[in-house]
C-alpha cells in the first residue's frame, strides 16, 4: 500500500478546543495528537460532536484551538487566517457562490490570485474535466443536481493545487447508488493526484471504502489511529469495536465462561461459526466453544444474522452467508428456539479497553 | 375559515376603495379647467395646467431642493445602515439589542420630537440653518431603512459562502467585495429607494430644521393656502405621486425576487 | 495597503467592531440622543417675561404651565384623537389584512400588498390636499349627499360642537378621516404579515377539537396577532400625536400638541415652553413603546 512513513503533511500537537468555561465548559477536542502522512488518503471518523469536524475545522483555519499548536508541512499555522494557509476544503453544504456561473466558481481561487485569464481559462476547463462536468461552465449553481454541485466544490478545491485537500462530509447529501460511486471516484482522483485527502464523515463503511488509515473519535479524543483492516480485526476499545462493524462485547461473568478472566472482550460476527449442539469441534487450545440458544433470526439476502442467547450469560451476534442447501460446503440452518453451538478461534477474540 | 366570505370581501373592497379614492380625484382634478379647482365634477378637462406648473420657477427651485437632500441623506443612509447591520451581524457585544431600538426610534417617536431637537440643538450651537440642517435631520430616520433590509439579507447569507471564499484565498475585504456585496446589492437598492421616498416626503422634520429653505412639500404647504393656485398645486401633486410610486414599485419588485432566489 | 489592512483587522476584530460601529453609533448619538437631552434639559428653563429671552435656571415652570387648563385641552383633544384614529384604522384595516392573508390566491395576494403600498408612499401632502379638496363644500362628499338627499344629516353633523365645524374641511370630524386615511396603511401591513404567520395547522386544530370559526378566531386567532396589531398601532398612534400639518390644513384654531409646539419655539421663540410640550408626547410613546415591547410587537416590526 503505502510507502514507509513519508513526510508530515498535517501534525496536531496536544491541541485543544474547549468552549465555555466552569460547569459550562465544553471539551470539543481534548489534548489530541497525531500525525497526517504526505499523499495518504485519512479520515477521521466518529459520532456528532466527536471533535472530528472541529480537528478538520482548525486545519482549514476557520476555528483556533485553545491550546497545542498545528503544523501543516513543518510550519506552525495556528495564528494563519485560512486565506494564508495551503489547504483547500470541500465543505458540506458545498458552499456554492449563487451568483456565479459554475465556470466563476471554479476559477474563483486563480481569480484571486490574479492568474492570467488564458492560464485561467485553461486550468478550468482541466477541473472540470477531472470531475466529468465539461460543458457546464456557463451554468448557475441553482440548476444542477445535487450531485452535479458536489462535483463544481470539488473542482473549486483542486483546481488551486492545494496540497492538503479537506473534505467535510461531502457525501451526506446523496442518495445511496450515488454516494457508492463517488466514493470509488473520489479514491480515484486521490490516488491519480497524489495530494493528501483528509476526510470527515460518521459513517463507518465509507470511511472503510476509501481510506488508507482512519483516526476513530470519541468525545474529543482519538481512540484509535490504523488501517481499515487493523481497526476492524484488532479493535483498542469497546467504543472502536462497536463504532466499526457490529461488535459482539462480553464482559464479566460471561466473559469468564468462555475466556476465563472477567476482562471484556470482543469479537466478530462472522468469525463465529454454529453448529448443532452435538457436534462440537475439537476442544483444543486454539478453538473456544460454548452453548446457546437463538433468539432471533434475521434474513438478509446474502447472509443471515442469527442472536444468540448464551447459555452462561450474555448474548452474540452471529454472520453466517446463506450458501443454500445444495452449496459444497453447507451449514446448518438454525430457528429461533433451536440450541446451538457457537466455536470460533481464540486468535480472533480481543481484550478491549 | 367559513367567514361569511362575501361580507369579507365587500368590506375588504370598500377599505381599499377608501385608499384610492383621493389619488384618483387628485389625477382627476390635474386635468380639471376651472381655476377654483375644487368644485365637483369638474367642468372640463385640459392640460394647460402642466404648462403652468412647469414653468413656476420656485417649483423647480422646491423640486431641485428635495431631490438633492433626498440623495445625499440616502446616501448617508446606505453607508450608516450598512455598517451597522454588518456590526449587528458579525458582532456580540454589550447592548446590542439597543441599537436596534436607537435607529428605531427617529422613526417611531413623533417627528416633532426630532424636529424640536435638532433646532434647541442648532439654536444652542449657533449653527445656521441650511442644506446641510436638512440633510442630517432626514439621515436620522432614513437609516433604520436601510439597516432593516440588508440586516435582513446578512441574516440570509450562508457562512459557508465567507468560509469557502476565505479558504480560496480571499482576504476580508476581498470576500466583501466579491461575495458579500454582490449578495447585498439588491437589499441595498430597495432600502436606498425606500429611504429616498422617505426624504422626498418629509415634512414634519423639515419644518423645523429648514430655515429660509423650501423643500418641495413645504412649498405645497404654503401653496395650500393660496386658492388661486390651486390648479398648480394639483399638477405638482399628481406629478409627486409618480415619482415617489414608480421607485417603491421596483424596489418592491427587487425584495421580492430575491426574495424567491 | 489593502491586504495589509485586512489581515490587522482579521486578527483584531475589535477594531473591526469599532470601525463598523462608530460613525452609525456617533451618528445617531450626536445627531439624536444628544438633541433630545438637550431638548430636555430645556425644558426646564424659562423665558423671562420681561426680556423674551431663555433663562437658563432649572426650574419646574413650563410643567407647571402644562398643567394649566387650555394645555391641558390640547394634550387631551391630541390624546383622544390619537385613541380613536387608531381603534379606526384597526376596523377598517381588518378585512383588508385578513382577506390578503388568508383568502387571496399568489397572484392577487401580491397585487393586492402593491395597492396598499403605493398609497403608503404617495406624497403625505398630496393625500392631505386630497382630502381638502374632497371634504370642502364644493367638493365631492358634499356632492354625495346632496345626491342621497341627506343633506340635513350632514349640517347636523356639523353642528355638533366639539367635533363639528362650518364644514366638513374644517372641523375635527375632517382631521379625522385624514388621519384614518393617512395611517391606515400603516396598521394593514402589520396587520397581514402577523395574519399569514398564524399557521393555518393550528385553526385546523383548533376546529378539530370543536372549536367553532368565532371561537377559534378568539381564542386562537386574536391572541397571535395581538402583537402585529400593536405595532401597526405604535405608527397610529405616535404619528398622529406630533402631527400638525393635517389639523392646521383641515382644522380651525383649537390647537393640537404638534401645533402648539411649532408655534411655541417659532413665533414666541418660547423653546422651552416648547420643549416641555414634546415630553409629553416623548413619555406617552416611550410608555406606549415599553408596553408594546413586552407584547412583543417589536419582532413584528
Amino acid at each position: 500500500m503505502s510507502a514507509p512513513a513519508t513526510s508530515t503533511a498535517v501534525r496536531f500537537q496536544t491541541v485543544s478546543r474547549r468552549f465555555g468555561a466552569g460547569e459550562a465548559l465544553v471539551r470539543a477536542v481534548d489534548e489530541v495528537s497525531f500525525d497526517i502522512f504526505d499523499g495518504e488518503f485519512f479520515t477521521m471518523l466518529g459520532p456528532s460532536g466527536s471533535g472530528k469536524t472541529t480537528c478538520l475545522r482548525m486545519v482549514a483555519g476557520f476555528d483556533q484551538p485553545t491550546s497545542g499548536t498545528i503544523f501543516l508541512h513543518g510550519h506552525d499555522v495556528s495564528q494563519l487566517p485560512p486565506y494564508e494557509r495551503d489547504v483547500n476544503t470541500v465543505f458540506q453544504d458545498y458552499a456554492l457562490f449563487p451568483h456565479m456561473t459554475v465556470g466563476e466558481n471554479v476559477g474563483y481561487g486563480l481569480m484571486i490570485k490574479r492568474v492570467a485569464r488564458a492560464e485561467r481559462e485553461q486550468r478550468i476547463k482541466e477541473a472540470l474535466e477531472l470531475v466529468q462536468l465539461v460543458g457546464l461552465d456557463k451554468r448557475r449553481p441553482s440548476q444542477l443536481s445535487g450531485g452535479q454541485r458536489q462535483r463544481v466544490a470539488l473542482a473549486r478545491a483542486l483546481i488551486n493545487r492545494p496540497r492538503v485537500l479537506l473534505l467535510d462530509e461531502p457525501l451526506g447529501a446523496l442518495d445511496l447508488k450515488l454516494r457508492q460511486q463517488v466514493q470509488v471516484e473520489l479514491k480515484a482522483i486521490q490516488r491519480r493526484l497524489g495530494i493528501t485527502f483528509v476526510y470527515v464523515t460518521h459513517d463507518q463503511e465509507e470511511a472503510l471504502t476509501m481510506s488508507d488509515r482512519i483516526a476513530v473519535f470519541n468525545r474529543g479524543r482519538i481512540e484509535q489511529i490504523g488501517p481499515p483492516e487493523e481497526l476492524y480485526e484488532q479493535p483498542a476499545t469497546a467504543f472502536v469495536a462497536g463504532f466499526i462493524g457490529v461488535s459482539n462485547l462480553l464482559s464479566g461473568e460471561a466473559a469468564q465462561a468462555v475466556s476465563g478472566s472477567t476482562h471484556t472482550i470482543t469479537i466478530r460476527p462472522e468469525k463465529i461459526s454454529l453448529s448443532a449442539p452435538s457436534i462440537v469441534p475439537s476442544a483444543n487450545d486454539a478453538h473456544i466453544s460454548t452453548r446457546g440458544r437463538v433468539a432471533d433470526k434475521i434474513y438478509l439476502g446474502m447472509y443471515s444474522r442469527y442472536v444468540v442467547a448464551l447459555d452462561h450469560g450474555g448474548e452474540l451476534t452471529v454472520v453466517e452467508q446463506n450458501r443454500g442447501s445444495g452449496a459444497p460446503m453447507p451449514h446448518p440452518v438454525f430457528k429461533p428456539g433451536d440450541e446451538v453451538a457457537l466455536t470460533w478461534s481464540r486468535e480472533h477474540m480481543r481484550e478491549v479497553l | 375559515m367559513s367567514k361569511s366570505l362575501p361580507i369579507l370581501r365587500a368590506a375588504a373592497g370598500m377599505t381599499l376603495a377608501f385608499l384610492f379614492l383621493p389619488l384618483v380625484i387628485i389625477l382627476l382634478y390635474a386635468f380639471n379647467t376651472e381655476e377654483a379647482a375644487f368644485t365637483f365634477p369638474p367642468p372640463g378637462l385640459t392640460l394647460q395646467w402642466f404648462g403652468v406648473a412647469l414653468q413656476r420657477q420656485d417649483f423647480w427651485n422646491a423640486f431641485g431642493l428635495s431631490l438633492r437632500v433626498a440623495a445625499i441623506a440616502t446616501a448617508a443612509a446606505l453607508v450608516l445602515g450598512t455598517l451597522a447591520a454588518a456590526a449587528v451581524y458579525r458582532f456580540n457585544f454589550f447592548g446590542k439589542e439597543t441599537i436596534s431600538f436607537l435607529l428605531l426610534l427617529p422613526i417611531a417617536l413623533p417627528g416633532i420630537v426630532s424636529g424640536i431637537a435638532l433646532r434647541a440643538s442648532l439654536g444652542l450651537a449657533d449653527i445656521p440653518f441650511s442644506f446641510w440642517t436638512i440633510v442630517i435631520g432626514h439621515a436620522t430616520f432614513c437609516v433604520v431603512t436601510v439597516y432593516n433590509n440588508v440586516l435582513a439579507r446578512f441574516r440570509r447569507l450562508s457562512r459557508s459562502q465567507i468560509e469557502a471564499s476565505m479558504d480560496l484565498g480571499a482576504n476580508g475585504i476581498q470576500t466583501f467585495r466579491y461575495i458579500i456585496l454582490p449578495e447585498l446589492a439588491t437589499a441595498l437598492l430597495a432600502g436606498g429607494m425606500l429611504a429616498f421616498a422617505l426624504s422626498f416626503d418629509e415634512i414634519i422634520v423639515t419644518t423645523f430644521t429648514a430655515g429660509q429653505e423650501q423643500t418641495l412639500p413645504i412649498w405645497m404647504f404654503s401653496q395650500l393656502t393660496r386658492p388661486r393656485q390651486r390648479p398648480v398645486t394639483n399638477v405638482v401633486a399628481f406629478l409627486v405621486i409618480l415619482l415617489t410610486a414608480l421607485p417603491i414599485l421596483w424596489a418592491h419588485r427587487l425584495t421580492q425576487k430575491s426574495n424567491e432566489s | 495597503m489593502l491586504a495589509r489592512l485586512s489581515n490587522y483587522l482579521y486578527r483584531h476584530p475589535t477594531v473591526l467592531l469599532l470601525m463598523l460601529l462608530g460613525p452609525p453609533l456617533l451618528y445617531m448619538l450626536g445627531f439624536y440622543v444628544a438633541p433630545l437631552a438637550v431638548l430636555l434639559v430645556n425644558s426646564f428653563y424659562r423665558l423671562d417675561d420681561f426680556t423674551g429671552q431663555v433663562v437658563r435656571e432649572v426650574s419646574l415652570q413650563q410643567y407647571a404651565t402644562l398643567l394649566q387648563g387650555a394645555n391641558l385641552d390640547i394634550f387631551g383633544r391630541t390624546a383622544l384623537m390619537a385613541f380613536v384614529v387608531t381603534l379606526a384604522c384597526v376596523v377598517l384595516a381588518f378585512p383588508l389584512a385578513y382577506y390578503i392573508a388568508r383568502h387571496a390566491g399568489p397572484r392577487t395576494k401580491a397585487a393586492l400588498y402593491l395597492s396598499v403600498l403605493l398609497p403608503l408612499w404617495s406624497s403625505y401632502l398630496v393625500k392631505v390636499y386630497a382630502w381638502k379638496l374632497l371634504l370642502s363644500q364644493e367638493g365631492i362628499v358634499n356632492w354625495v349627499f346632496e345626491k342621497l338627499g341627506l343633506q340635513g344629516v350632514l349640517t347636523a353633523l356639523l353642528a355638533v360642537p366639539g367635533i363639528g365645524g362650518p364644514s366638513l374641511s374644517i372641523s375635527n370630524i375632517g382631521i379625522f378621516i385624514a388621519f384614518v386615511y393617512t395611517w391606515l396603511p400603516y396598521m394593514i401591513l402589520p396587520m397581514q404579515a402577523a395574519l399569514e404567520r398564524v399557521p393555518n395547522s393550528l385553526l385546523e386544530a383548533s376546529g378539530d377539537l370543536g372549536a367553532r370559526p368565532a371561537e377559534t378566531f378568539r381564542t386562537v386567532t386574536l391572541p397571535l396577532i395581538i402583537p402585529g396589531v400593536v405595532a401597526g398601532s405604535i405608527f397610529t398612534f405616535s404619528l398622529t400625536l406630533g402631527d400638525f400639518v393635517i389639523p392646521a390644513i383641515l382644522g380651525n384654531s383649537s390647537f393640537y400638541i404638534g401645533q402648539a409646539v411649532l408655534t411655541f419655539q417659532g413665533s414666541s421663540g418660547n423653546v422651552p415652553l416648547a420643549a416641555a410640550f414634546t415630553v409629553v408626547p416623548i413619555v406617552i410613546m416611550i410608555l406606549y413603546l415599553i408596553g408594546a415591547k413586552r407584547v412583543g410587537a417589536f419582532d413584528a416590526l
